[in-house]
């Protein structure tokens, strides 16, 4: 199953506007798409279980994804967080 | 014109339009339904409509106040449409059978639980987001109306089946002219209430009530009981003359509010407040009070999802002696059960909960509710003059029961290290007629008694005080309850302790010179009536008062003792 390891850097963690635009995201694809914060896994479509997850600034996440587009929303997660969800430095 | 007779609940006159209080009841039962299928397909539709009212309401928020604003109404769909949520309902639904409402409660439940337990206010208040989407389904699925209140405006007189405690918290005082119900009796909430604001209240009018349309004119005359719809200009012009009448008389009184209440043979008794919050302590020093005779501690336990904890208890109570100084304030502990259900403490339905589980029996049984508000107390009457009275006490049993757990918080406080209350006096509600037959044996327990007629009034005429059919009967001016009253204040006194009271009686301008003349030391009373009530006391002498109260003792009806008191007390006869 492929996955990519990332470190948050939005001020505001994994909350808020930066969670609500990563679950809108993540709901784009048919994939299933997993993101784990230390021993915590959740559905990425889920915003009340990611915002569970309480990643703060600075913390390392995993997104597992799985099904025909996974790559693709891989690649997508990824652009996103590590353009600081479109918000820059 | 039409006009509606009820129950005269709080004095004074009204004149404003209709306003239909129509209540948000979001109570459901929780039950297992036979077609799983057509309940998730009821579930959808319900989803599909809030789905449709967030809209609406971002693109209006979007316009008033920008999209940073309403973006949490965003947050609210995405979370209606979360697949994990969803996943849990649906299989509540479709495995367990359960209804919709129950299915998703649960499931809001368990997030907004799991939200709150994680150490991050923005995550915490995430929960509140979480309950409130959900509340926005259940009231579709329950076909309620989204605010009660929404269309209050303008100033207008409050008609409703009935109101309970949650429901007036969401009224907007200023825009209240007074209140007319369909239900209840003289001592319902809506009465209370009613005459805690100082303002006109009919209850129990019936159910015409519901039927008068919005904005209708009305009179509402609070002290003959009446209801007037659409009435003539003559008779409208004849109330505001009234009301400019009383408007001048309770002037007068007010310009001595604070001077004490001292008979004309120099008698002293003391007039206090009942007060149910902080704000009302503001307001009872404003009209006169020399305390409080009945600090009503519910108003911490309403209108939340959870306990309060000793820390903010401590931290209400505190303000409230705070604002009292050397003067006392006595502290009823919770009185609930009853008429006042809180959903969070999941106390089991009760056929006849005016005699279950309530107060001080619910308060025996339940530790975890008495000791953190006994703690609370103790560490707010440090340096204060606070005294603690239980309510509902029936049993000597019971007072020493009470009295041996706010010990034992003593002895841990003081344990701590943590300031408490060194001498707090300590004294107990009769309002049960088997406290008031033992009241000589109660008398040796405690420091003094507080006489609530208002329960004791529906005990002892066995008439249920919220219902309209039978509620008339439930007053203080019968007899049989004066008598009961006589006969606590002179067991009382035979110990050498002191008797208040702290029902409605004590503020009814016809019952003042009966009590007094009863022997009566505290009256404690809603602050808009003590300038009246002062008043009344010092127009009297004690022995005029002692005459008063054994001719009423003599008589055979409340109506009869109020007719006696009219005649023989013209101060008393008023508004």
């Amino acid at each position: 199953m492929p996955e990519i390891t990332l470190t948050v850097h939005h001020k505001v963690g994994l909350h808020a506007r930066p969670a609500a635009l990563f679950v809108q995201t993540a709901k784009q694809f048919n994939c299933d798409v997993k993101v784990t914060h230390g021993e915590r896994e959740a559905n990425a479509k889920s915003i009340l279980s990611v915002l569970a997850l309480g990643v703060e600034q600075g913390a390392v996440i995993t997104i597992h994804a799985e099904g025909q587009d996974a790559d693709q929303a891989l690649a997508e997660l990824e652009a996103l967080v590590e353009s600081n969800f479109g918000e820059g430095e | 014109m039409k006009t509606l007779r009820g129950i005269a609940a709080s004095r004074g006159v009204a004149i404003g339009p209709a306003f239909h209080f129509r209540r948000a009841d979001l109570r459901f039962e929780r039950h297992t339904v036979e077609d799983p299928a057509a309940e998730w397909a009821r579930f959808e539709a319900a989803l599909e409509t809030a789905r449709e009212q967030l809209a609406d309401v971002y693109a209006k928020a979007e316009a008033e106040s920008g999209a940073e604003q309403a973006a949490i109404f965003q947050a609210h769909a995405l979370m209606l449409e979360d697949p994990e949520l969803l996943d849990l309902v649906r299989t509540a639904i479709g495995e367990q059978g359960v209804n919709a409402e129950s299915a998703l409660s649960d499931a809001a439940e368990m997030y907004a639980q799991m939200l709150e337990s994680l150490d991050d206010e923005y995550l915490r208040a995430r929960a509140a987001d979480v309950r409130d989407v959900a509340t926005r389904v259940l009231r579709i699925l329950l076909g309620v109306a989204e605010s009660p209140t929404a269309g209050l405006t303008a100033p207008s007189i409050i008609l409703a089946r009935d109101l309970t405690p949650s429901d007036t918290v969401m009224l907007d005082k200023s825009l209240v002219l007074g209140f007319c119900t369909a239900e209840g009796g003289a001592t319902s909430h809506t009465a209370i209430l009613a005459r805690g604001l100082g303002l006109p209240a009919v209850v129990g009018a019936g159910l015409d009530v519901l039927k008068i349309p919005d904005s209708a004119p009305l009179v509402l005359d609070g002290s003959d009981g009446k209801l007037l719809v659409q009435p003539d200009e003559e008779m409208v012009a004849g109330y505001r003359a009234r009301q400019a009448a009383v408007a001048t008389h309770l002037a007068q009184a007010r310009q001595q509010a604070h001077e004490p209440a001292v008979t004309r043979d120099s008698h002293r008794v003391e007039v206090v407040a009942n007060i149910g919050n902080v704000e009302g302590a503001q307001a009872a020093l404003e009209a006169g009070a020399e305390g409080v005779g009945l600090l009503r501690t519910e108003f911490l336990y309403l209108e939340r999802d959870h306990l309060p904890d000793e820390e903010e208890q401590y931290r209400a109570y505190r303000a409230i002696v705070d604002v009292f100084g050397e003067r006392p304030v006595i502290l009823r502990t919770l009185d609930i059960g009853g008429d006042k259900e809180l959903p969070y403490l999941d106390l089991p339905h009760e056929m006849n909960p005016f005699l279950g589980l309530r107060a001080i029996r619910l308060c025996l049984a339940r530790p975890e509710l008495f000791r953190p508000q006994l703690r609370a107390a103790l560490r707010a009457g440090a340096g204060r003059n606070l005294k603690v009275m239980f309510p509902m006490v029936a049993m000597v049993t019971e007072v020493r029961a009470a009295r041996a757990v706010l010990e034992e918080c003593r002895a841990e406080l003081l344990a701590e290290g943590q300031p408490v209350a060194e001498e707090m006096e300590i004294g107990i509600m009769v309002e049960v007629p088997a406290a008031a037959l033992m009241a000589d044996h109660l008398a040796a327990e405690v420091d003094f008694f507080s006489i609530g007629t208002n329960d004791l009034s529906q005990y002892t005429l066995a008439a249920d005080r919220t219902n309209a059919q039978v509620a008339p009967l439930a007053t203080g001016f019968h007899p049989a309850v004066l008598r009961l009253v006589r006969d606590v204040i002179v067991a009382a006194h035979a110990q050498g302790k002191w008797v208040g009271l702290c029902g409605e009686l004590a503020g009814e301008p016809l019952a003042i010179p009966i009590l007094l003349g009863l022997g009566l030391d505290e009256f404690s009373m809603n602050p808009p009536a003590i300038p009246l009530a002062k008043q009344i006391i010092r127009a009297l002498t004690l022995d005029e008062a002692r005459e008063v109260a054994q001719a009423a003792l003599d008589l055979r009806r409340p109506d009869a003792v109020r007719a006696l008191v009219r005649e023989r007390v013209p101060a008393a006869n008023v508004g």
